[in-house]
């Protein structure tokens, strides 16, 4: 279904054009500041913005209401031109307790709009978030466009004589925010009315009461002499094309699922709940009807073996986890290497070591998955840059795994995976197929050989079931060729160099590095995963500026497209900003030899432009 | 039309062309032997049998038999015979596992592919001691035992694999012994022939590291008052001269002589197909010395399958909703077009 609404909203008040926007709604974990945000997302790009998301949320489900621990925030950056991130400082504030004020003020700019619940603002509240005095009442929001809304209150008014306890009646406060939120943007609120209906069809007081909440909180924008006008956004000058938004998660469900179809193979899913990857097992689960098996097992480990199991019985095999599981997959990664089987292994980052911070994000885990396994143990690995990349990552990692029979590595991060952007719907029939031959029994009388190999060094992917083909895999080093245990001196350093060797040729289909600006110059900023965005934004405007800067992102990791080196030696200094203390500077000067500047941060958030900008100048001539 | 003639496999077709690297005098050979001998009765294809296994000498099994074959990693065994088993319900798929394989590092896997009823058939091979890694410990060894790892003496109380996988609901339980060689093929056939997870512990002597750990249920002059053969429907008998039996007090079972007014009629009749597993949990706790340790099948009853069940939702979905069709599910729910 394809729709274009127009701005419902009757404007008797001035309407200021603004060329975009980006607004985050704050509050208790508990207050539906997620619902909120994907709203307002989905609901701007509906209208034509280019929008781009960033949610963020504690650990706790439900950390003790009030307190500074249990802040969730979504924050949604909506333009009339092209963006990449989801905003730098916010222009709209929506804070529904003192302390989301607290936590996220800091990042509204000066002369921003701050709408605060005032009815929150109770002495309790206030002592919990740390307040001594109203922040509401004294002079320290001066620097802001404050409107203070008794949101309670207004949504309980307009709730009233339905069958509703307090408690539900409050729990309408988020689509009065939204309202308000849609009112100060020009936005319809028919999408959400629809979703509304949707998601409540079981519940109608429920229903009614977030209708009637929604339009509540619009009317007091229109009707209040506070504010005295609102903004409209244009809509972006988007490719051509039918688009949807989309989550990092799941477009990359829907990558894995199209790759199965493009190579004619069903879909199986070993995997362990774990954020930020989970929504990946929940999304698969879903579409039995479209031949994905998924397997909830009992740890990770059982998670990558079944998927071994799968792929060796003839599946397109994957493993989702994040860190700490693949940590625990490790060993059985090193099998898969061994069998030469195809498999899709997705480490979603988060923030580590250890169980660190589940519900951030972080690109720390480059090393783990290029190195954390024993042995002379390489695999190909790739990175998703923005969440609609996912889709397109996946189909891209499953063409490697099975052309070559490799694992493959897929990095994503929380902030792709719960982030979201619009996504140009694709034709299936557009889509390059994946070939996948099985071999049949040899029939000029020779022994099948299960470890023969072809031009780019993959083996044959013989399945159980065909006759004549019966043959053992197994951990144990094997002689190349037959694939019988092996432990011949030679041979196992022949196979080692083998393995290794196979990876590097994936080099030969992953096609050249681009540089988005000049060849040469003073300085190129490498990046790879969630910092593509800003950097990209970063690069654009130093570029617009005149300085000599290009922006090269990596999305193989191993192997590095072949130019790579001639690349990095064609520009003065190499600057890579990356979430994690150095990861991909080591590789690269491990590799080629040059020097890299890094730009490193673990604090749970990406990257701000500003942060990238700053650094690059300070190593511009 | 002329029937068909399929080839009739012996056991001998069954047999890979890798040298078998175990011990001279080893209990596995003989597991082997029978294994062979039941593909062969079967005559399921060749190409339609997977063998996975984990590490250990057992473990090694896989590479023996000309069928297809995994010889995985320590412990998770039951993990990749379950991807296997979803995604190609029509293989035959057998686990080959040991005691310190399935109990100690694959607890987790084994506890789990029990109670789910993956259709596999995983086969114990416990020996009561390490044997690849030459003789320490393992989770079955008895208290007290000198091994490499425990010089003073093992101090941690030993698990009981048939116990273990009657409390995880198994639907079919067994044990065997390596030595005797018709029993064991008839319960390693049965096992095969099971819907749904079997298992099946098989005593197995390791020459080299546990030697004798089975004397009492395989010494010719003390088998019979040590082991006791049980079968569905009849009464436990068990004894050189057929002359004691295994009789319920309460819940207890104890020893008692038939004759002097107790017959048959007062003994304990095994049911394998009780629908409560406390009967079989019940002789699974009969231990040397005091009891005679039961061998046979324990357990054999109808449970939904895990492998099934899931391939029925799978064609449940395409019946209700039809095969997936990636265009429609791209433009399902809200989209936007730009001219
Ligand atoms: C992850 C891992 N840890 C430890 C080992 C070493 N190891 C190999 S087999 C084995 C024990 C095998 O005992 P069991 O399962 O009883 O098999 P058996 O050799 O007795 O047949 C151990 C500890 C290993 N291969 N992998
Ligand atoms: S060590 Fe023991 S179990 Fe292993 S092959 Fe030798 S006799 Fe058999
Ligand atoms: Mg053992």
């Amino acid at each position: 279904m394809s729709t274009e609404f127009e701005s419902e909203t009757d404007h008797s008040k001035a309407v200021l054009k603004i060329e975009e926007a980006t607004v985050r709604f704050c509050g208790d974990s508990g207050d539906g500041m997620q619902l909120a945000g994907t709203q307002l997302t989905n609901t701007s790009a509906l209208a034509g913005n280019d929008v781009a998301t960033f949610p963020d949320f504690p650990a706790e489900i439900r950390a003790p209401r009030g307190t500074l621990a249990g802040v969730s925030g979504f924050q949604v950056h909506f333009s009339s031109t092209d963006i990449y991130t989801p905003g730098e400082t916010v222009d709209a504030l929506i804070a529904m307790n003192p302390a989301a004020l607290k936590t996220n003020i800091a990042d509204l700019k000066s002369g921003g709009v701050l709408i605060a619940n005032s009815d929150a603002f109770d002495k309790k509240s206030l002592e919990q978030a740390g307040y001594d005095d109203n922040p509401l009442d004294d002079e320290t929001l001066d620097s802001y466009q404050l409107f203070q809304v008794p949101m309670t209150d207004m949504t309980r008014r307009a709730v009233d004589g339905l069958d509703l306890s307090q408690k539900e009646a409050d729990r309408c406060r988020n689509f009065f925010a939204m309202g308000l939120a849609f009112w100060l943007y020009g936005r319809s609120l028919e999408p959400t009315r629809r979703f509304i209906d949707l998601k409540f069809k079981k519940l109608p007081a429920i229903a009614e009461a977030n209708r009637r909440a929604l339009a509540a909180g619009r009317n007091y924008g229109e009707t209040t002499d506070a504010f005295v006008s609102s903004f409209s956004v244009d809509k972006a000058k988007l490719s051509p094309g039918t688009y949807r938004n989309m989550t990092g998660n799941q477009a990359l469900a829907w990558g894995l699922m199209t790759a199965a179809k493009l190579s004619g193979k069903e879909l199986f899913l070993g995997s362990y709940p774990i954020t930020p990857a989970s929504d990946i097992l929940h999304e698969l689960s879903r579409y039995k009807n479209f031949g994905v098996r998924t397997f909830q097992a009992e740890d990770e480990i059982a998670a990558i073996c079944s998927a071994i199991g799968a792929a060796y019985s003839g599946h397109m095999a994957l493993t989702t986890s994040s860190g700490p599981g693949i940590a625990l997959k490790g060993e059985a990664m090193g099998l898969a290497v061994m069998l030469e089987l195809p498999l899709l292994v997705v480490n979603v980052q988060r923030g580590g070591p250890s169980t660190g911070l589940p519900t951030k994000t972080e690109q720390a885990d480059l090393l783990q998955v290029m190195f954390g396994r024993n042995g002379e143990c390489p695999l190909p690995v790739i990175s998703a840059r923005s969440p609609a990349d996912c889709f397109e990552v996946a189909i891209e990692a499953w063409r490697v795994a099975a052309r070559f029979m490799t694992p493959v590595m897929i990095l994503s991060d929380g902030y792709l995976a719960n982030g979201s952007e619009p996504w140009r719907i694709v034709n299936y029939q557009d889509l390059k197929p994946i070939p996948i031959t099985h071999p049949e029994a040899p029939t000029n009388g020779k022994p099948f050989l299960a470890y023969e190999r072809d031009e780019l060094l993959a083996r044959p992917w013989a399945i159980p079931g065909t006759p004549g083909l019966m043959h053992r895999v197994g951990g144990l080093e094997k002689a190349d060729g037959t694939g019988n245990v092996s432990y011949d001196p030679i041979n196992h350093q022949h196979m080692t160099d083998t393995r290794a060797q196979k990876v590097a040729n994936v080099a030969q289909v992953i096609g050249d590095q681009e540089v988005m600006g000049d060849p040469a110059g003073d300085l190129l900023v490498l990046s790879w995963g969630g910092p593509y965005g800003s950097c990209r934004t970063a690069v654009t405007r130093l570029q617009a500026e005149g300085h000599k800067v290009s922006h090269a992102h990596l999305r193989w990791l191993n192997p590095f497209p072949a130019n790579l080196g001639e690349i990095l030696r064609s520009f003065k200094k190499v600057l890579i900003p990356e979430l994690n203390m150095g990861q991909l500077s080591m590789l690269i000067r491990n590799q080629f030899l040059i020097d890299t500047i890094g730009l490193n941060k673990v604090q749970g958030k990406p990257f701000q432009v500003a942060e990238i900008i700053d650094k690059a100048e300070s190593l511009l001539p | 039309m002329a029937p068909v003639e399929l080839p009739v496999l012996k056991p001998g077709d069954f047999g890979s062309d890798q040298d078998v690297r175990w011990c001279p005098g080893c209990g596995d050979y003989s597991i082997l032997a029978q294994m062979k001998k039941v593909m062969a009765a079967l005559a399921w294809p060749r190409e339609k049998t997977v063998f996975v296994s984990g590490i250990g000498c057992s473990s090694r099994f896989p590479y023996y038999m000309n069928t297809y074959g995994m010889h995985s990693i320590h412990g998770r065994a039951p993990a990749f015979a379950t991807g296997i088993k979803s995604c190609r319900p029509d293989l035959h798929v057998f686990v080959i596992t040991g005691d310190g394989d399935a109990l100690s590092i694959g607890g987790n896997h084994f506890m789990h592919v029990v109670r789910r009823n993956v259709n596999l058939n995983i086969i114990l091979f416990n020996n009561r001691i390490y044997g690849l890694t030459k003789g320490q410990y393992s989770p079955t060894s008895e208290l007290g035992k000198i091994t490499k790892s425990t010089p003073m003496g093992a101090i941690d109380n030993p698990m009981n694999p048939l116990s273990l996988a009657i409390g995880c609901e198994a639907t079919f339980v067994a044990r065997s012994i390596d030595v005797h060689i018709k029993h064991l093929a008839d319960t390693l056939k049965r096992a095969a022939e099971h819907p749904g997870v079997s298992f099946v512990e098989v005593y197995q002597n390791c020459n080299v590291f546990n030697d004798g750990a089975y004397k009492y249920a395989t010494d010719k002059s003390v088998k019979s008052d040590n082991i006791i053969e049980i079968e569905h429907g009849k009464p436990l008998i068990f004894g050189k001269n057929r002359d004691k039996g295994i009789r319920l007090n309460g819940m207890q079972p104890e020893v008692v002589e038939l004759g002097k007014g107790i017959t048959e009629d007062d003994l304990l009749f095994h049911d394998e197909l009780a629908p409560e597993p406390t009967l079989a949990y019940l002789l699974s706790r009969m231990r040397y010395p005091e009891f005679p340790e039961p061998i046979g099948v324990l357990r054999c009853v109808d449970a939904p399958r895990y492998d099934e069940l899931l391939n029925e939702q799978v064609a449940q979905a395409r019946a209700e909703k039809g095969e997936g069709d990636l265009d429609k599910l791209f433009r399902s729910g809200d989209t936007w077009t730009v001219e």
